[in-house]
């Protein structure tokens, strides 16, 4: 493919088709955070209502993999930035690499969750129900903290699986791009650093604040 | 860019199935959507028929108190989000979005094709749980009735909600970049026609406050199937938790169904006052300030729900402060047409019906706003004639309106006008008969909601049941002769109505380019007393 | 009027004259602009070849009036009906208690003296009456139109609704809150009556063996369930040497401010009890171990407001 971009014919040219589309995966990501806002709220919400027993929940999650799984994620975003940032001064190679490198950092970090944490999670019986292995007096928030936390992080999970498919369409569409275009590496970017800030909430949510007091 | 000597009307590009199926043509994507949505209204009223079917008799005539609840819940389901919520916008939105702003399409039309494509699927999938399996919990799915005691198929039902709350975020997403990238030379922010004014409005809330529900939604799904979740009050979780959040999204909403009405009859008044929009900065603004004030009163479904107090004070106070624009508008509305020269074709008639009929549902809705007075209405007929009142009287008449209207644009063909007139005040009369006789009951003091009811409601009942029938026949008749005109209506010319805005300065029906050469504006909108800048530039 | 039944309380008229108010509002309202309408409508018809004057120039004037006409009657109307509900919903002290169960589909009733009815509500006229109310399942709503109240009656909580009735009379009573099929059928009525009458239904009209006093019931439980075991006989607290255990005493708790180990100051209220009955680690007190056993699941709401009536009669205790 030539460098002379190309635009469709609502835009007056391809700069003005860049800058529609850098909007709308703004305007977008503000839509998707409002879309876990409900779950924050709510998750604080609840807490409040019983902390110690909520608390005595959180205590069960397993911080080790929380602190691994958060600098996976950071270090996955700070390796696809820095793929943009080569496929801007002109490898494209480079970016390949890159992009692989941020993949692969998302699907260590999937298998930690699920594949490790979740399981000794479900093995220790906390999956909120009638199985529940937490008893006594904390019983309930205990419950009501882990129906919030295998809630969020499947939902996040699934999100960085939507994620991780996008950043694979990156690399098998890479010849197209370009250090003039590629305004998709831009847009998949900016998704792909969303569901880390997501995660950035969740974290201090799951394993810090019931550990504080 | 390829064709543009011999101009095709977008309706002949392409005759095959595919053609229409698989055009991302903002056009043709509204056309898709009018038949989804058309189709939704009907089987909407139908239950709605059936409802009123059941309260002729005290006892109820359909025999069944889990097929009443059915039929409600479907009602309301199906009227909210898979007709009025999308209505305008997908339709007269989508069709005249780009036309207005002199733009060739929307900004992303695969996004829009997409979305439609999302709405038929959930529509399919709604049908199937309220047709199919029945839902009974009512559109407003209060906790903990919806996760653990209702039976019936509310995950599908809830999954299908949450799939068109996707697709209405796309819409709005679609909408408001191209109302910002997409301008024609010259369109400056206030020389935008008001309908695209509101429905900026309109997107606002639908891509900040739908993901809000869909997230409900979730969470109230993952309640339901595992048995368990953060609204169930056995393990301290707050079922009026859901009622907040629900209505964090459902309140917004109400004014999503509004908006763009308020934006059709700002372009209808002037046209056919044949004079300026009176105050167009304060009805801009008004829908605006609706838009965002409307975020700060959910609470107000909530008066007798188990509030603190002072939360139902500030509710009601913020209730106050978001009627006062549209108060506003009702004004300028009434401004426009003073000292103009009236015509008073179909879309002008509608648009007077809906003004009235918009203003006395507006003003009951300053009843239930009262905190004391709520206490005595809330869950009662009168909050249902309430929402009828705007939603239908108001919203539907409003989308009539601009349906008549446009449709000499979207077809190319005339309707029968003096049907037209007929089916506007047939409407009119038969929703007022149906409807208010509810106020009064509600007053009365009859719960909503019920499949059978004391004898002393009777007679007003067995009104409103009678009435429907001509509301019936009110909103069939439209059908009627617009699937007529389709075939038999004259043709009509570029601006049938000589009024202003540049979807009038293509022809009709609009090639499917839009404009062969894409218009610059000099002049702000409705310029009627100036004869020389009417259309045809 | 069909079916019109009068306000038979002083709240219940306010309201009426409330809406009235909004009534005259709206009518108001709807005349001007339906009559600007129609005087448009015809005076300013295409065809008529009236004098249309100059157009007249951009001025804020007219937006800026009726701006600030229609706030101010916006204003008038919150401050009216704010302050009304405020009333509505504080009970005066001296009220006389009932509890009331919702259930799908009916409504159980218990007096203090023990008297139970179903889908009824028998009370005194001239009396402020205020209803505790909670629900075993859903959400219901406690709505008796003659009355112009309602409230919600939720599961976890106590809701609470005062009146006063004015009239002897029959009324109609609705669950207004969708709560599945028999939603509709969640009706009653309640029936007021004078002091004497009442005082006479509450010895003999209510059915019969079911006549025990709430607090006795309740005492019957606080031995069966154990209750005793810890707090010691009569409520008095427990202690090692006692009870063996150290738990706080239940006289006199009603009304008194209780310190939690969380350092909150709560005041105990029958949600407050009911809560430490069913979910006691959420009500930690201070200086106690947490050794109480939560009674979920195995105490239902109607006897968990007997134990409540009981320990509200041990009003002698010792307690700050
Ligand atoms: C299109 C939808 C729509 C619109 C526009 C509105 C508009 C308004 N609504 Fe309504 N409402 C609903 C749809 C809508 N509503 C629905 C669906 C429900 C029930 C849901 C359910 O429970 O199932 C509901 C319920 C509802 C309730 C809860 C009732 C209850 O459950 O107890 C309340 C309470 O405050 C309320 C208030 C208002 C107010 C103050 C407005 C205002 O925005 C109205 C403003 C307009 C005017 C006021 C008229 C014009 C003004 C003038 C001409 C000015 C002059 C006036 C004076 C000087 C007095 N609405
Ligand atoms: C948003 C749009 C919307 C629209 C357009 C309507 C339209 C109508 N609604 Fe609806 N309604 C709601 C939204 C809407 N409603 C909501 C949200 C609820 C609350 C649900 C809940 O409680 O959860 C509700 C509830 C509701 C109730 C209260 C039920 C109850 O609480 O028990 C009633 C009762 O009269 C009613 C009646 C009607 C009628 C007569 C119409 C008419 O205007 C409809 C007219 C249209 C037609 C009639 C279709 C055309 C004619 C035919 C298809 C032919 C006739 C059919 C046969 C011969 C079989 N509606
Ligand atoms: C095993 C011992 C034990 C039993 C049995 C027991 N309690 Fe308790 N109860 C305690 C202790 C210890 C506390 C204080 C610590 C706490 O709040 O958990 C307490 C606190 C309370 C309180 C709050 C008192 C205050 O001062 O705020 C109430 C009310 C109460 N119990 C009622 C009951 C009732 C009613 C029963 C029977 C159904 C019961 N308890 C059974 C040990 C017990
Ligand atoms: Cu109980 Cu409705
Ligand atoms: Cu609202």
């Amino acid at each position: 493919m030539s460098d002379v971009a190309t635009h469709e014919f609502q835009f007056a040219s391809a700069e003005h088709q860049r800058e529609t589309a850098i909007s709308g995966i703004w305007l977008f990501l503000a839509s998707e955070a409002l879309f876990f806002g409900p779950i924050f709220l709510s998750w604080i919400y609840a807490r409040l209502a019983d902390p110690s027993a909520f608390d005595a929940g959180a205590r069960q999650t397993d911080l080790t993999i929380g602190i691994v799984n958060t600098a996976l994620l950071i270090a996955s975003s700070f390796a696809y930035g820095v793929g943009l940032a080569s496929i801007q001064f002109g490898s494209r190679r480079r970016m390949v690499v890159w992009l692989l490198f941020a993949c692969t950092l998302g699907l260590a970090f999937l298998g930690l969750k699920f594949g490790v944490e979740w399981r000794s999670d479900l093995e220790k019986g906390l999956f909120p129900g009638a199985n529940f292995s937490i008893q006594g007096p904390t019983r309930n928030g205990a419950q009501l903290f882990f129906a919030f936390y295998f809630f969020s992080t499947a939902l996040h999970g699934l999100h960085l699986i939507v994620g991780l498919g996008l950043v694979a369409w990156i690399i098998s569409q890479a010849r197209q791009f370009t250090p003039k275009r590629h305004t998709p590496v831009l847009i998949v970017g900016l998704y792909w650093t969303f569901i880390d800030i997501i995660w950035l909430v969740l974290f201090p949510l799951i394993y810090l604040i019931g550990r504080a007091s | 860019m390829t064709h543009s000597a011999a101009q095709v009307s977008y309706l002949d590009d392409g005759h095959t199935l595919r053609s229409w199926l698989l055009s991302t043509d903002h056009k043709r994507i509204a056309i898709l959507y009018i038949v989804a949505i058309t189709f939704f209204f009907f089987v909407g009223g139908v239950a709605a028929f059936l409802i009123r079917y059941n309260l002729i008799s005290p006892n109820g005539l359909i025999g069944s108190a889990e097929t009443y609840n059915r039929l409600f819940s479907m009602h309301g389901i199906l009227m909210v989000w898979f007709f009025l919520v999308p209505a305008a916008p997908v339709t007269l939105g989508n069709f005249l979005t780009p036309l207005m702003l002199g733009a060739r399409d929307l900004a992303f039309p695969r996004l829009n094709l997409l979305s439609w494509y999302l709405f038929v699927i959930a529509g399919f999938i709604a049908l199937y749980a309220v047709v199919g399996g029945g839902v009974d919990t009512g559109w407003t799915f209060y906790t903990p009735l919806t996760s653990f005691y209702s039976k019936g198929h509310v995950v599908a039902a809830v999954v299908a909600i949450f799939i068109a709350g996707f697709s209405s975020i796309a819409t709005g997403l679609n909408f408001i970049i191209s109302i910002h990238k997409l301008r024609a030379p010259g369109m400056t922010w206030y020389k935008m026609p008001v309908f695209l004014w509101s429905l900026y409005a309109t997107s606002v809330i639908l891509v900040l406050a739908t993901p809000v529900l869909a997230m409900t939604l979730l969470l109230l799904a993952f309640e339901r199937i595992f048995g368990i979740g953060v609204f169930d009050p056995a393990i301290g979780g707050d079922p009026l938790l859901f009622q907040h959040l629900f209505w964090f999204y459902s309140h917004p909403a109400v004014y999503v169904m509004i908006l763009p009405g308020f934006g059709v009859i700002s372009e209808i008044i002037p046209a056919f006052s044949r004079k300026e929009l009176f105050g167009y900065k304060f009805v801009v603004w008004a829908s605006i300030a609706i838009a965002v004030i409307g975020f700060l009163v959910w609470g107000h479904h909530m008066f007798v729900a188990g509030t603190s107090l002072y939360s139902a004070i500030v509710f009601s106070l913020l209730s106050y402060m978001v009627a006062v624009p549209s108060a506003i508008k009702v004004f300028n509305w009434i401004g426009t047409m003073h000292k103009g020269y009236i015509r008073f074709d179909a879309p002008m008639l509608y648009a007077i019906g809906f003004i009235g009929l918009f203003t006395t549902g507006g003003l009951t809705g300053l009843f239930v706003a009262a905190l004391a007075a709520d206490v005595h209405l809330t869950q009662t007929y009168f909050v249902v004639a309430h929402f009828h009142y705007v939603m239908v009287g108001g919203m539907v008449s409003a989308y009539f309106a601009g349906f008549h209207f446009w449709w000499p644009k979207m077809t190319g063909r005339l309707y029968p006008e003096m049907w037209g007139r007929v089916g506007a005040i047939l409407i009119f009369v038969g929703f007022n008969l149906t409807f208010f006789p509810q106020f009064l009951l509600g007053y009365l003091g009859m719960p909503r909601r019920y499949f059978a009811y004391p004898q002393h409601f009777e007679a007003l009942n067995l009104l409103s049941s009678a009435s429907a029938m001509v509301l019936a026949v009110g909103y069939l008749l439209p059908l009627g002769y617009f699937a007529w005109s389709l075939l038999y209506g004259e043709r009509a010319s570029a601006n049938p109505w000589g009024a202003t805005g540049l979807e009038w300065t293509t022809p009709s029906p609009p090639p499917t380019e839009n404009f062969a050469v894409t218009p610059t504006v000099t002049q702000p909108p409705y310029q009627y007393e100036h004869a020389e800048t009417v259309s045809h530039e | 009027m069909n079916g019109y039944v009068p306000s038979v309380t002083v709240e219940g008229r306010e309201i009426d004259f409330l809406i009235l108010a909004l009534f005259v509002v709206s009518c108001a309202v709807l005349a001007l602009v339906f009559g600007l309408i129609l005087l448009y409508m015809i005076r300013y018809r295409d065809e008529s070849g009236v004098y249309r004057g100059h157009p007249s120039g951009k001025t804020w004037r007219f937006e800026i009036s009726w701006t600030a006409a229609t706030l101010a009657v916006f204003f008038l109307l919150f401050i009216w009906g704010g302050d009304l509900y405020v009333r509505l919903f504080q009970p005066p002290a001296d009220a006389l208690q009932i509890y009331v169960v919702g259930k799908q589909w009916m409504w159980k009733v218990e007096h203090q003296g023990g008297q139970r009815e179903i889908n009824a509500l028998h009370v005194p006229i001239n009396r402020p009456i205020q209803l505790v109310m909670t629900s075993e399942d859903v959400i219901h709503d406690f709505s008796v139109p003659a009355f112009r109240i309602k409230h919600d009656v939720l599961p976890g909580r106590y809701e609470t609704l005062w009146f006063r009735v004015e009239k002897p009379g029959t009324f109609e009573l609705f669950c207004t809150q969708l709560c599945g099929v028999g939603h509709y059928s969640m009706t009653g009525e309640v029936v007021a009556m004078s002091q004497p009458d009442f005082e006479n239904w509450l010895s003999g009209g209510a059915p019969a063996g079911q006549h025990e006093d709430m607090a006795a019931a309740g005492k019957e439980l606080y031995a069966a369930r154990g209750c005793s075991g810890c707090h010691g006989e009569g409520g008095v607290g427990g202690s090692p040497e006692t009870t063996g255990v150290s738990a706080p005493a239940l006289a006199g708790l009603i009304g008194s401010s209780v310190k939690l180990q969380t350092g909150a100051t709560v005041t105990a209220d029958e949600k407050f009890i009911r809560d430490c009955i069913l979910t006691p680690d959420k009500t930690p007190v201070a200086g106690y171990p947490q050794i109480m056993p939560s009674f979920a699941g195995q105490i239902s709401e109607e006897k968990v407001l007997r134990l409540i009536a009981y320990i509200k009669s041990l009003r002698s205790g010792n307690r700050t």
